[in-house]
């Protein structure tokens, strides 16, 4: 077990310096979007998500849909780390010519099952993907990452209902709760609570975690499916712009990229060379 | 329409096992056949047209060539970002089925009257847009559809539609059919006001006017080459449609003479008002009152050829 979490440590680690090098480098926003799920894509990647970079478009891989679309760094770091395309990729995030967009793009990008950008979008398409694969027989499981303020859009719960009348035990809802959204706090701005209860409300088979322990992190996607016939929905609470402590909590990280000094004192925190 | 389209459907999924039909909780006797024969390849997602889009897309994306299906605006404009994310960019194996293209759910009212769904369709990036001219046309379009690559958006009359072909034409996406000759003048239409374009040039010859009637079918890919044709061999072009004057038939034809060598050409285009419906009435009284009446149709090209008179001269 202690090899595990070294092993999603590093990884995570991997994935932090990545997003704040092409951030940086394409003075692009999002990054404290990114370093919010760090920590879950690094357990999903490292032991959780039957994947093979060898094989991305397996017939029985797990999918796993970014729907916060604008996180896509993260998931572009994790899968260049995990070899389903050269680390070199990620110089050409947001650059003109480039392979890697701004928000995530599945064209000519091993790896990235769906594109998205607009929110809301992700899970109706997971739960297409989901009861495919019920009704084919197959083994496969969708997961589906979301955003807090995605949970405001109507189209996230059109999804939300559906996944358990068709009793999708194969999909899993990761809701990234880092209480920020685009112009302010998700309590200010239109409040999500009781979050869980409205998961469960729908008839999800809910966990809370705090989405930056490996140890609960692991522990709940090894548990999937929860409950048999019921879709899971892990709310993972995280903090925007976790691991480097000028962006933590901070609504300015949404948009803001690091410059030349922001940029290495980030990295001395996190502790990686530069 | 929809029955032909429907009975066409159950035909294909009977052969092709990766059709699935998706609706938005509309379809009342008329796809329960579907549903009977292929419980698992149906779903009715409940009123949720972004998530009916959504799922679909997740369906093709996993192999499955999809329909969805509902009436007028719902399963276009109501799930647009659907459609253009999902559906086009992913050039996922969606079917989007329209019932109710035009004015034919007439005094419904103006939220099911499908008025500006060829022209926001036609837009997309990958998107085919059909729309069958009779109930010939929409066995064919679906078979046709259920067999070509990519997203497509089929434009549907609703139920009752007089049938224009007397013997089944050959059909093909992007090739117009040629209805009825004529050396005159070329009347373009698309969708179920074929009808009343084919029944317009029966009038025009007992006026000694001689209509050539092209059902265009396939809006896009446009068949550029019977436009170019239309030019070459008759004085003038008519695009006669059941939608916005903005955006549709007529704005297709234009956009691909723009681009033709053919010298120049006149052309007049018959369709809908930029405005909502203030009338209240039934479809054909709603034509009727928008000059798409076979009288309206027939005397605007009366007019307009006569208006043509002996100043015609096209360059070769």
């Amino acid at each position: 077990m202690n090899e595990r979490y070294n092993s999603n440590k590093s990884l995570a680690l991997q994935i932090r310096r990545h997003v704040l090098y092409m951030t940086h480098r394409a003075n692009a926003s999002h990054v404290g979007s990114c370093l919010s799920i760090a920590d879950l894509l690094a357990a999903l990647y490292d032991g959780v998500l039957h994947v093979d970079p060898a094989r991305p478009d397996w017939a029985d891989r797990d999918r796993f849909i970014l729907s916060k679309g604008h996180g896509c760094a993260a998931v572009y770091a994790v899968l260049a780390e995990q070899g389903f395309f050269p680390k070199e990729w990620l110089e050409t995030y947001c650059q003109d010519g480039g392979k890697l967009a701004g928000h995530i793009t599945s064209h000519g990008i091993p790896g990235v099952e769906v594109s998205t950008g607009s929110l809301g979008h992700g899970l109706a398409i997971g739960c297409g993907m989901a009861i495919a694969g019920k009704r084919d027989g197959q083994d496969y499981r969708v997961f589906v990452l979301l955003s807090d303020g995605e949970c405001d859009e109507g189209s996230t719960w059109e999804a939300a209902l559906f996944a358990p009348h068709h009793h999708l035990d194969n999909l899993i809802a990761i809701v990234d709760y880092n209480k920020i959204q685009s112009f302010g706090t998700v309590k200010e701005v239109l409040d999500l609570e009781p979050l869980a209860g409205k998961w469960r409300a729908f008839g999800w088979a809910v966990q809370e975690i705090n989405g930056h322990d490996f140890g609960q992190i692991d522990d709940a996607l090894k548990r999937v499916p929860f409950k048999i016939a019921q879709p899971s929905c892990i709310i993972a609470h995280t903090i925007k712009g976790k691991g480097v402590s000028f962006m933590e909590n901070q609504l300015a990280w949404h948009y803001k990229s690091p410059d030349d000094e922001q940029l290495r004192q980030a990295l001395a925190e996190l502790g990686v060379s530069e | 329409m929809r029955t032909a389209f429907i009975q066409t459907l159950i035909e294909c999924a009977r052969a092709d096992g990766r059709i699935w039909l998706l609706v938005g909780d509309l379809g009342y006797s008329v796809v329960e056949p579907f549903r009977q024969e292929f419980p698992d390849r149906f779903i009715n997602v409940g009123v949720a047209e972004q998530n009916m889009t959504g799922i679909a897309t997740g369906l093709a994306l996993s192999g499955k060539v999809v329909f969805t299906y509902s009436i007028a605006n719902f399963p276009t404009l109501r799930c647009l970002e659907q459609v253009r994310n999902d559906v086009c960019y992913h050039n996922a194996n969606v079917k989007i089925v329209a019932v109710g293209g035009g004015l034919a759910y007439g005094a419904q009212g103006m939220t099911h009257h499908a008025t500006e769904d060829l022209a926001i369709m036609r837009t997309m990036p990958n998107m085919t847009v059909v729309a069958p001219g009779d109930p010939i046309e929409a066995v064919l379009a679906t078979r046709a559809i259920a067999k070509w690559p990519g997203p497509c958006y089929l434009r549907l009359g609703k139920a009752g539609e007089p049938i224009v072909h007397e013997t089944s034409p050959d059909f093909q996406i992007g090739k117009a059919i040629v209805v009825r000759e004529g050396s005159d003048v070329t009347l373009i239409a698309t969708g179920g006001i074929l009808y009343n374009t084919v029944q317009a040039a029966e009038r025009l010859a007992q006026q000694g006017i001689q209509a050539k009637v092209l059902s265009m079918h396939t809006l896009k890919p446009l068949d550029t080459e019977a436009v170019l044709a239309a030019v070459q061999q008759t004085k003038a072009i008519i695009t006669v449609e059941e939608h916005s004057i903005i955006g549709g038939l007529g704005s297709a034809v234009v956009e691909a003479l723009t681009v033709l060598d053919c010298g120049g050409a006149s052309l007049k285009m018959l369709g809908l008002p930029d405005a909502f419906c203030k009338e209240i009435g039934g479809q054909e009284y709603l034509k009727h009152i928008n000059g798409l009446s076979v009288e309206g149709i027939c005397d605007v090209v009366s007019h307009f050829y006569k208006s043509l008179g002996a100043k015609i001269c096209r360059s070769s």
